[in-house]
Formats: C-alpha cells, structure tokens, sequence
C-alpha cells in the first residue's frame, strides 16, 4: 500500500510534536508542580523550624512534667490526659449516634419525606458551623444554663460529641452508600431480615469507610480549641483528669498558653508541645490508613 | 387440580393453557402448581408496570419469562419472593397463591417468603466474603446450625461447584471468574433449602460456556426445585424451558406509560413452533423486540 498517497505532506514525526501544543502541555505541568512545591514547602518550612525550636525540650520530662510557672520544668502531662480522656470519650458517644443515624438515614428513612430532608439538610449545615459557636452554646445550655455541668471533661466532651458528630454521620453514610445494593438484594433474597443485613452484611462491607471518617474525626477533636477556651479549658491544671467531673485542659490551649507567654524558654516549651501534637494526630491518621487497608485486603 | 387446567380467565382473558392436548412434549398434567397468579400486576406510584397477569406455575418444571425490554419480566418475578415490597412506592395489585396460600395476606412474613423462595439475579452478587461464609450466611441468618460444613459441602455439589473450589473454600468469593460467581450464588440459594428458585437473566453477564453451564445446572435442580427465569435470550428459553410465557410493553396511548402484559403462555415447543398470538409469533420470529 501506498502510504505516501494517503497523507502525501506527512512530516517527520519529531516536527509535530515541537509545536505549541507541547509546550503548553509543559507549562501547565510546570504550574502544577510549582503549586504542590508551594504548598510542601511551607509545611516543611514550618515543620522544620518548629523542630529546630522545639528539639532542646523534646524529651521525657515534657511529656511527664505537669504544667509549671518556671519554663525549665514545664510539661505537658495534664493536658495530655485531658487531651486523651475528651477525645476517648468524644469517640465512644459520637461513633454510636454517629453510625446509628447514618444507618437510620440510608437504610431506614423513607427516601422522599420532608421531615429527613430537614434532618439532612440540618446535618449538612452543622458541618459547617464554626467551632466556636459550638463553644457558646456549650457555655450557656451545658456547663451553666440548663444542664450546668460546669467546666468539667464531661462538658468538653459533649461539645466536641456535638462537633464531629456531623462528621462522623455524613462519613458514614457514604460509606453505607457504598456498599452495593446488589449485595442488600442478595441477602434478603435469602431471607435475612434487615436487621441481618445490615449487621452482617452492610456494616462490615462499610467498615473501612465508617472507620476512616471516624478517626479523622476523633483528630479533628484533638486539634480543637476554640470552643474549649469558652470551656474552662485554659485554666492552668496541674493535674489529671480523674473523672467526668474533674477539670482539665488540652494540648492546643498549652501551646496556646505557653506560646503567647512574655518569657521567650516558654516558646521553646510551645515548639516541643506543637511537635508532640502532631506526632498523635499524625499517627492517628496512619492508623485510619491502616484500617482502611487492612480491611479492604480482607474483602 | 382439574379446574386449573383449563379455565379461561373472564377478565384479562388471557387464555390459561397446559398441556393436556398439546403437541410434545408434554408437561406432566398432574403437577400441582407452586404459584396461581391471579390477575396479578405491579404499580410504581400510580403508573402500572405490569398488568393482571394470570397464570399457573407448575412444580419441578422450568417456566421462562420472555419478552421485549422493559416488558416488566423482571418486576413480575420479584413478586414471586416480594423483592418488590422493598420498592418504595410499588404496589402489587390482584393475587398470588404460593401452595393455595395468599403470598401476599396479612399473616405472611416476606423474610420466610423469601427463604423459601430463592432468587439468583442478573449480575452474580456474590458477598465480599469467603466461599464459605457465601453459603453460610444464609444458614446462619436462618438459624441453622446444625451440620453446616455439610451443608455447604451440598449446597455447592448442587450447583456442580464444589469440585472446582474445594480445596479453597476459604478464598475470598470475589477471586471466582463470573460464571463461578454465579453458580456460587445459585448454591447459596440452594443452601436454605428453598422450594423454588427465580432466577433473573441469571447468564446474560456470562460467556457462552459460563452459560451452557448454567443452563445444563438448570436441567439438574429441576428434579428438586421449581425454576422461573427470565431472560430475553428466546434461545436459551427454548432450550432450557418447559413453559414459555411470552410478555409484552403496551403503551397507553394517552399516558405514555408503558405496561407490560402477558400475551401467551403455552408449553415451549408450542410457543416456539406454533405461537397462537400473532405478537408472539412476531416477537420469535425476530420481526419484533
């Protein structure tokens, strides 16, 4: 066959590709690439820095010391506690309510009603509520007003509850709507009620998804401090929380304290604190990968 | 027994034909039918997808559902195991006996229904668990806890499984090829002991010779369960089947919607060699759907 006749102006192969169109292609790489360098850098930069400051007080006694006046014997321990029991308390009570409403809403709710819609749509808002106005509302309904529990972890966790618990629902609906209905159809198809179903089939088919929402979320309580300031968490506690009562503090509202002290070894003590923060948050995030992982293999 | 054989259905006068004088080969004429659809039809919201469909389904044969898409074949069988109860918004109008007793009266429990009345579907839905735990299920949701290893050891010598997974029992289900998958969710049917077993194009995700298989499994479970496929594969139907019932759209001129109705339902050498409706004959002429 005659080639030449079909496309008799054909230039050499290397000709074509030099034109605009690859260069275009390149700059936009490059951009691309600049915009994710950016973003690394800073972090870097400031993981960097925070280390270098911090490095001198990274040691056992930060993480055993309590809370002082005088920075060479500041630690950290109280508000690691603290910072533990409302995060642990917070998971217990929103993972429950949490898969419990995102069950109720995709397997249960009928499609179509007004009434869930509103839920939906109220969820969906109190996503994105600002922190702190979680925090005004604890104040007034829980630690005083109605409830009065005062400025207790059993405050804080409610109000961190409050807080994710949008999160941890819109997360686990999707990973419940993700679970084909195929497999739903074939189970009931074999008469397994929907309680089965969902417990036998569905959860475990979510569970990668639900786990993964929750612990983001569960991270997400960790980081907070706006409401918690509302919250009497940023008196100075030298001491562990020993129940639901006791008061207590958190990590971020340390290195809050101790980073806007006047006396400069404070800052090396908020460096350290900053780095110990995000050495747990960090690792719970590899823990929800690893969960994720792990029970994806499973399948 | 007698009267169902031959009686005409004064409303939707579709003509109830078993095999009584009807060329080969005969169905036995003694089969007691699993299910009397009486005027039997189904509404999303209130657009009717099937309407009044009445016919007998007789035990231990293969009934085919064919018929052009949309014709409702699929709505039809799902209320053999009320799979349509699940549809929001689905209505099932007229009546079904299931053994003489109402499928759908106030004392009947789907969950049972659906135990007795197995149903494999047109994509193989195998759970994300091992072969295993794929029969188990059934049996434990059931509360049957006696034997199990036996019983799934049967369940997958029935659907002719069991030689090639035998040894790997506790793979995960999804590492079968597609016509494995399915034949798995054939013996989970199996496994809970139905009595019928509806299947849903249960090949049209297949290959040929994943089909064949099925289609010669079918032949098998015959001797012990009543089947209803659908399909609309009118090969597969006439090889495989002993009744034939021929469904087709009808579109209200008005409305727009599309219903679908039973046209013929015959013994399947009569439907495929002499179709007394002209649409039938239309339709497995190849001139038609």
């Amino acid at each position: 066959m005659n080639l030449e006749a079909i496309s008799p102006a054909a230039p050499p192969l290397g000709h074509k590709i030099a034109s605009s169109r690859l260069w275009r292609d390149r700059i936009f790489r490059s951009i691309l690439l600049l915009s994710i360098a950016v973003a690394l850098l800073t972090l870097f930069t400031l993981l960097i820095d925070t280390f270098l400051e911090g490095r001198p007080r990274l040691n056992g006694a930060l993480l055993e010391n309590m809370p002082s006046g005088r920075p060479a014997r500041a630690g950290l321990q109280s508000a690691i506690f603290g910072s533990l029991w409302l995060v642990g308390i917070t998971s217990l009570v929103s993972l429950p309510l949490g898969v419990g409403t995102a069950i109720f809403l995709e397997e249960y709710a009928p499609k179509n009603s007004r009434y869930i819609r509103l839920i939906e749509l109220n969820i969906q808002n109190m996503a994105g509520v600002p922190s702190v106005v979680f925090g005004i509302l604890g104040l007034a309904f829980i630690a005083r007003g109605p409830l009065s529990w005062g400025f207790t972890v059993r405050t804080g966790a409610m109000v961190l509850t409050i807080l994710v618990l949008p999160l941890v629902i819109i997360a686990s609906r999707e990973a419940i709507r993700a679970v084909p209905p195929s497999i739903r159809d074939g189970s009931l198809a074999l008469g397994a009620t929907q309680w089965q179903t969902i417990w036998r089939q569905v959860l475990p088919a979510a569970v990668p998804g639900i786990a993964t929402g929750s612990i983001l979320s569960a991270s997400r309580a960790l980081g907070e401090s706006a409401p918690l300031l509302l919250l009497g968490a940023l008196s100075f506690v030298t001491f562990n929380p020993t129940s639901l009562d006791s008061g207590y503090t958190v990590l971020p509202l340390l290195i809050f304290k101790y980073a806007s002290d006047a006396k400069a070894e404070f800052h090396v003590v908020a460096a350290a604190a900053i780095i110990v923060l995000l050495v747990v948050l960090l690792a719970m995030n590899a823990t929800a990968i690893l969960v994720r992982n792990r029970f994806q293999k499973r399948l | 027994m007698t009267e169902s054989m031959t009686t005409q259905d004064p409303r939707g006068g579709v003509e109830i034909r078993t095999a009584i004088a009807q060329p080969p080969p005969p169905p036995d004429p003694d089969a007691e039918p699993v299910f009397r659809a009486r005027n039997l039809g189904v509404k999303y919201g209130d657009k009717p997808a099937v309407h009044k469909v009445t016919a007998d389904f007789s035990r231990n044969q293969i009934t085919a559902l064919i018929g052009p898409s949309g014709c409702g074949k699929s709505t039809l069988i799902r209320c053999f195991n009320r799979m349509n109860d699940l549809i929001p918004g689905a209505t099932i109008l007229g009546e079904v006996l299931y053994h003489g007793e109402n499928l759908y009266g106030p004392d009947v429990d789907a969950v049972e229904v659906r135990r007795r009345v197995g149903m494999v579907f047109q994509k193989p839905n195998p759970f994300p668990k091992s072969i295993y735990d794929n029969i188990a299920f059934g049996l434990k949701v059931n509360g049957i806890k006696d034997n199990v290893d036996h019983r799934v050891e049967t369940a997958l010598k029935g659907a002719v499984l069991w030689d090639e997974v035998k040894t790997d029992l506790k793979k995960s289900a999804l590492a079968l090829s597609g016509g494995q998958q399915q034949r798995l969710c054939i013996a989970r049917a199996l496994a809970v002991e139905p009595d019928v077993i509806l299947m849903d194009e249960p090949a049209s995700a297949l290959d040929p010779v994943a089909t064949a298989g099925i289609e010669e499994l079918m032949q098998g479970l015959k001797e012990e369960y009543t089947i209803l496929i659908v399909t609309h594969n009118m090969q597969q139907a006439a090889r495989c089947s002993d009744m034939t019932a021929f469904l087709t759209v009808e579109v209200n001129e008005k409305t727009g919607d599309r219903t679908g109705i039973l046209v013929e339902y015959a013994p399947t050498a009569t439907i495929f060699t002499v179709p007394k409706d002209p649409r039938t004959e239309a339709y497995i002429t190849g001139r038609f759907g």
